[in-house]
């Protein structure tokens, strides 16, 4: 009886969830499927961003996405092999992952805040591609961080004693045997990180994202649009707010299908990784 | 017959964290022979075989008291590096552990870490495999992962890979107690073969096998080294009570 009445609510929750997660999905669909077209993901907008497409706000996400990625993994990954490699004293660990939780908990504004104070304003790197995605890196440094952790210890000690005991250096080790291993696992953990970095616009509207440049971006030093920046501006400050609510649904729905196509890329590189992977 | 020893333990003492795990061990270790080390489970026989070629490092909070020398140095000299001290001196571990790469990359990934060169690896490879009797069941499926071996052709796997480095000495930790008879018996085998060439050192718990293909047998007890002499004598007529309980079967 009560296993009954248990399964019934866990059933439950897990059909709220997934209600909830389909309607969203529909609601975008049905309300943006109607301007997406291949002028809308091609053009750039016009008459003040109550026409047109959204191609630069497209690519400029995808640059500062992968920007993101290029900071945050390398990043992520090389503190995760301290900490779980070669860190010996508890007390520091503690200390560092304290510090990890923390920057997690920072509201991501406060990271857009600090990306303009320094990148922007201190490196004079200006609002750029570059600071925008150096900002965004450290914004979901702490989930590539837990997830390369995660993965890195779930490479069986064995594999590690097996090649130190070859005399070959810990170093190599790392390098050649845990690190390969365990990076299937390090990107099921980043595409987390990929989604939130390509959905967040507190941190880019300091350090990145143009309010409206139909210029496409020549360097990392130039401004780029982006869809979560531009779903904001349309929503909130655009000219004609109501008559471009078609349009902002339609960005969104180009925002979630980007995502969702970055994270894919990730899938697949993760499934080409894992072939010869299995112990 | 001093010259006939390759390791020599003076004094060792061994602790994990307050845990002293090996009080005052001192015996030497004979050249191309084979030496067992038994005793019952927690007796130190394996943190001693972990010591030759400093593996309990890797655990947080060991400590060594003591000497071990090989090749006339104490292998926890601060100077000595101990990358140096596992090339020389080679581990085959209890469960099969190969790498998940083919077989070929299995036994090459040490020595090509290690500067040996490419051109020569492929014979390096197979005279590796055909030391480990295992070349004429893998010679044509050499680029295949070692994962889809069986247990028995993985260990012998790690047997030849731990010989591609060319060590003096071959430490083996209970290396046949995840195989089966038939496998079992092939190990035995090789490891009749290999003492020709190499010094071995194996850890088991199996009284029969430690019999049957070791010259010299030493027998631990909580830490304690308590007896140490040839295999037949250890076997037929042990000078200890407590060897002769341990092997007879009275307590283990």
């Amino acid at each position: 009886m009560k296993q009954t009445i248990f399964f019934t609510l866990v059933r439950a929750s897990a059909l709220v969830i997934t209600l909830a997660l389909g309607g969203i999905i529909l609601y975008i669909f049905l309300n943006g499927f109607s301007v997406i077209s291949w002028d809308f993901i091609t053009k750039p907008p016009t008459d003040s961003m109550t026409k047109g497409g959204i191609m630069p706000a497209i690519l400029g996400t995808v640059y500062l996405t992968f920007g993101a990625v290029a900071v945050g993994l390398p990043l992520g990954i090389a503190s995760a092999i301290y900490l779980t490699e070669y860190a010996r004293q508890r007390r520091v660990i503690r200390l560092i992952r304290v510090g990890i939780n923390c920057l997690a908990g920072v509201p991501s504004v406060v990271f857009g805040l600090f990306g303009l104070g320094f990148f922007v304003i201190y490196l004079e790197l200006g609002s750029s591609i570059l600071s925008g995605s150096l900002t965004l890196g450290f914004l979901i440094l702490p989930t590539i961080i837990g997830a390369s952790e995660e993965a890195l210890k779930a490479v069986p000690q064995t594999f590690r004693e097996a090649s130190l005991s070859l005399g070959v250096t810990k170093w190599q080790t790392t390098y050649r045997i845990v690190l390969p291993n365990a990076l299937p696992g390090i990107l099921t953990g980043s595409i987390l990180g990929i989604g939130r970095a390509a959905g967040e616009t507190a941190p880019i509207m300091f350090t990145a994202a143009a309010y409206f440049t139909a210029k496409l971006p020549g360097s990392v030093f130039d401004e780029v649009m982006a869809l979560p920046y531009h779903i904001y501006v349309l929503a909130t400050a655009g000219t004609n707010i109501e008559a471009t609510r078609p349009i902002q649904f339609g960005t969104v729905l180009v925002l979630v299908a980007v995502v969702l196509g970055i994270d894919l890329i990730a899938i697949v590189i993760r499934g080409y990784m894992r072939r010869n992977k299995r112990w | 017959m001093e010259s006939c020893d390759i390791i020599t333990v003076s004094h060792v003492n061994f602790f994990y964290s307050a845990v002293r795990a090996l009080t005052d061990i001192s015996m030497n270790f004979k050249k191309n022979k084979v030496t067992a080390l038994i005793g019952p489970s927690g007796c130190g026989k394996s943190t001693l075989l972990r010591l030759f070629n400093r593996m309990n490092e890797l655990i947080d909070g060991t400590r060594v008291e003591g000497e071990i020398i090989f090749e006339n140095e104490n292998i926890y000299a601060p100077n000595v590096d101990p990358v140096e001290i596992r090339r020389k001196i080679g581990m085959v571990f209890q469960k099969p552990n190969p790498f998940p790469k083919t077989i070929y990359n299995n036994i090459s990934y040490g020595p090509a870490l290690n500067g040996f060169s490419k051109s020569d690896m492929d014979a390096l490879v197979e005279q590796s495999l055909k030391q480990a009797v295992l070349w004429d069941e893998v010679k044509d499926i050499l680029n295949k992962s070692a994962m889809n071996l069986s247990g028995g052709q993985q260990q012998r796997l790690c047997i030849a890979r731990a010989l591609a480095m060319k060590p003096d000495v071959l430490l083996m930790d209970e290396p046949t107690s995840a195989l089966d008879p038939i496998s079992t018996a092939k190990i035995e085998e090789l490891i009749e073969e290999l003492k020709d060439k190499y010094t071995i050192i194996i850890v088991t718990h199996n009284m029969q096998q430690a019999a049957r293909i070791s010259d010299e047998t030493a027998f631990f007890y909580l830490g304690h080294l308590i007896e140490y002499n040839k295999t037949e004598k250890i076997f037929t007529k042990p000078d200890i009570k407590q060897t002769e309980d341990y092997i007879t079967g009275r307590f283990g």
